[in-house]
């Protein structure tokens, strides 16, 4: 593989977790979905690239799910979704910007050692991909953790998603890569329907005690 | 062409005959009729999971059956039979009361049909891809269907369910990619690399260190399905909030699928000497699960809770036997998920028509059950002393050898494991206590059940504690020796 291949191909990939951190700090959920619109381009684009050099034309499918779905059908929706359930204003309280970054690059690191230490004997592309998609999956389950709005988890579990197909995308010669691209995008938009139909805002860490032994049909 | 070729084909009957009659069942709009045409299905599909025991089918390179999956497909066909006997005396009970609307029940009739279809794919694949969709179709599924009251709180537990299971999800998938890239060197890019028989034969030449992380994502994701403490936050939530037959399906027969995902790649880690041991994972998962969930059922107060705790209890047992490993322990950990799966849903059965005759799910307006509805509360206690462990039903032997293997090779292990046992028992007697006997408590309708699935349920666990078919047991100790 040509060395200007595996560096474009660790850019995209290097991106991606960028982006990722980006997402941890947006207060807003507007920044947030216009961000995570720019984490499915990110991976569109990488997807796409790996299609290329890995002479795997069905990869394109993946990439242009991405692009379509993933980077404007669903930004779109939660957009409109959002203004709808009329919590396009609220500002979040994200756990600090300091102590989320501090945790994103711990989780970083977390995977770079585990991820490079394990796959010693892979290839150098697959082995950073992986490291890579580990680190973006770790970051989303970071965002879903520190959010209580049910769309900005999504958000996070929709980013989380998005490392996985760069994982299955770096292995190379993966069959069902496609398949299973497909099975998320149903999942995600299942859950998008869910939060529309059912208009559920809130996580459930909520501190009305009431509602939660209600919820949990504890109360005599 | 012979019976055992005929019978070959039925390993597509399984995912076909579920398949058609989901189909068949949206279309329908007739709900009595369509009550009907789902028993009908599972009937054929029994017909259909009981011929695999006489066949030998070649493995393909998406499905293929062996000695241990029959064994999940069996189980699984016969409780989806008798669930959907349940399942048409209680939908029609709610559709009079109005909690369900015609089209509802046209959905859930559907999506049952779905599940069975996820379920068996899940089990009777070959490929760890198709597999991890499967569970992921059953856990959509699932989260329909516990959502389909539409109460607040029906809501708020599927979209728990529904987080919790897709990052389960989410993890597994992410450990299938690597158990792919250890793979691919040896076996080559392209669909073999992810045929589970392919895997197993190769698997001693695999990257032990990726395998080892990879089965870490896996434990940790299977396991959120599975329901292992402390990853079993969506369980009691699910279960209690949905219909009674979506809670007997999800503890007899989900659980155990994820359960038998997870020892599908136990079995792949067992192939490599130098890979982690999968055992004490297990095994400390298991005993987490039991200890927690032992505690946890002093202080319910909702029925269907309560039970859905005492699942988490049970399958951290079965965990446990499984992670210990060797003929005996498997032998009772094959055992005990059988029986567990039977009592359970035969409990769920009882209290499905108890909820309706009561028109709650609260204990505290519970009461008398033996005196103002006889059958139902008999059939309660007979499934609860069964899955509390007393002699000398199914579950007491299973769980009598499960600590007696134990015993034998780490004493330490089997005292936290009797430790949980008893806390658990006597958490089931005080309550069941509560809801049997005493002064008859809260409303008293009418029951209009079908005992005849609880009693089948019962009376198999009862016959298994008294006297085990030669055949049966070979047929386990066959398998037990397959898990390693």
């Amino acid at each position: 593989m040509s060395s200007l291949a595996f560096d474009i191909a660790h850019l995209l990939a290097g991106s991606l977790v960028l982006v990722s951190f980006l997402e941890l700090y947006q207060d807003r959920l507007y920044s947030l979905l216009n961000v995570y619109a720019v984490h499915a381009l990110v991976l569109a684009a990488s997807v796409a690239w790996q299609a290329f050099i890995q002479d795997a034309p069905h990869l394109y499918v993946t990439a242009i799910i991405a692009l379509v779905f993933k980077a404007i059908v669903i930004p779109v929706t939660l957009h409109r979704l959002i203004v709808r359930l009329g919590i396009h204003r609220e500002i979040e309280t994200v756990v600090g910007v300091g102590p989320a970054m501090l945790a994103g690059m711990g989780l970083v690191a977390l995977s770079m050692v585990v991820m490079l230490r394990v796959t010693q004997g892979a290839d150098p592309l697959a082995r950073e991909d992986l490291a890579f998609a580990l680190s973006v999956v770790l970051l989303g389950l970071l965002v879903m953790v520190t959010r209580r709005n049910a769309v900005s988890q999504v958000v996070g579990f929709m980013s989380l998603e998005n490392g996985l197909v760069l994982a299955a995308t770096g292995a190379k010669g993966m069959p069902l890569v496609v398949e299973i691209s497909v099975a998320f995008s149903i999942l995600i938009a299942f859950i998008v329907i869910g939060i529309f139909l059912f208009r559920i805002r809130e996580r459930f860490d909520t501190i009305d005690i009431q509602a939660l032994d209600r919820f949990r049909g504890e109360r005599q | 062409m012979t019976l055992a070729a005929l019978a070959a084909d039925a390993q597509l009957g399984v995912l076909v005959i579920p398949a058609i009659a989901a189909a068949l069942l949206a279309a329908l709009p007739n709900y009595r009729a369509t009550a009907r045409l789902n028993v009908l299905a599972t009937t054929l599909t029994l017909i259909c999971a009981l011929s695999l025991l006489i066949a030998k089918p070649e493995p393909g390179s998406y499905v293929f059956v062996d000695d241990l999956n029959k064994t999940f497909i069996v189980l699984t066909a016969f409780v989806g039979w008798t669930t959907s006997i349940f399942s048409a005396s209680y939908i029609s009970h709610e559709l009079d009361i109005g909690r369900l609307t015609p089209p509802s029940v046209r959905f859930y009739h559907a999506m049952y049909q779905v599940l069975m279809f996820a379920m068996n794919l899940a089990l009777i694949a070959n490929n760890i891809g198709v597999m991890w969709v499967a569970i992921e179709i059953a856990t959509l599924t699932t989260v329909m269907m516990v959502g389909i009251y539409r109460t607040h709180e029906a809501l708020e537990a599927a979209w728990k369910y529904f987080i919790l299971g897709s990052v389960g999800i989410a993890l597994a998938l992410f450990g299938t990619i690597l158990v792919y890239m250890a793979a691919r060197p040896i076996v080559g890019e392209g669909l073999n690399a992810m045929v589970w028989s392919v895997l197993v034969t190769r698997a001693g030449a695999f990257d032990p260190a990726l395998l080892d992380v990879a089965f870490v994502f896996l434990l940790l994701g299977y396991g959120t399905k599975v329901g292992l403490a402390p990853l079993h936050a969506w369980l009691p939530d699910a279960h209690a909030e949905g219909p009674t037959p979506i809670s007997a399906v999800l503890s007899g027969l989900l659980l155990n699928v994820a359960l038998y995902a997870l020892l599908r790649f136990k079995i792949l880690l067992a192939a490599n000497s130098a890979a982690l041991a999968p055992g004490p994972l297990m095994v400390a998962l298991g005993l987490i699960s039991l200890v927690f969930a032992a505690f946890m059922l002093y202080r319910r107060r909702d029925i269907k809770r309560l039970f859905a705790y005492s699942s988490i209890e049970h399958m951290g047992i079965i965990t446990f036997a499984f992670g210990m490993g060797g003929a005996l322990a498997n032998f009772a950990g094959l055992l005990h998920m059988t029986m567990h799966s039977l009592t359970k849903s035969a409990i769920f059965f009882a209290v499905g028509h108890i909820a309706q005759v009561k028109g709650t799910q609260r204990i505290s307006d519970m009461g008398g059950l033996t005196a103002t509805h006889p059958v139902l509360g008999w059939g309660l206690i007979l499934g609860v002393v069964a899955i509390a462990g007393l002699p000398p039903l199914g579950i007491f032997m299973s769980e009598f050898l499960v600590v007696s293997s134990t015993f034998a090779r780490a004493p330490l292990l089997a005292l936290i494991l009797v430790f949980g046992i008893l806390v658990a028992f006597g958490a089931l007697l005080l309550r069941l206590d509560n809801i049997a006997f005493g002064e008859p408590r809260g409303e008293a309708g009418k029951a209009q059940a079908s005992y005849a699935p609880m009693f089948t349920h019962l009376a198999l666990v009862f016959a298994a504690g008294i006297y085990m078919p030669p055949a049966l047991v070979a047929w386990f100790q066959n398998v037990a020796g397959l898990l390693g």
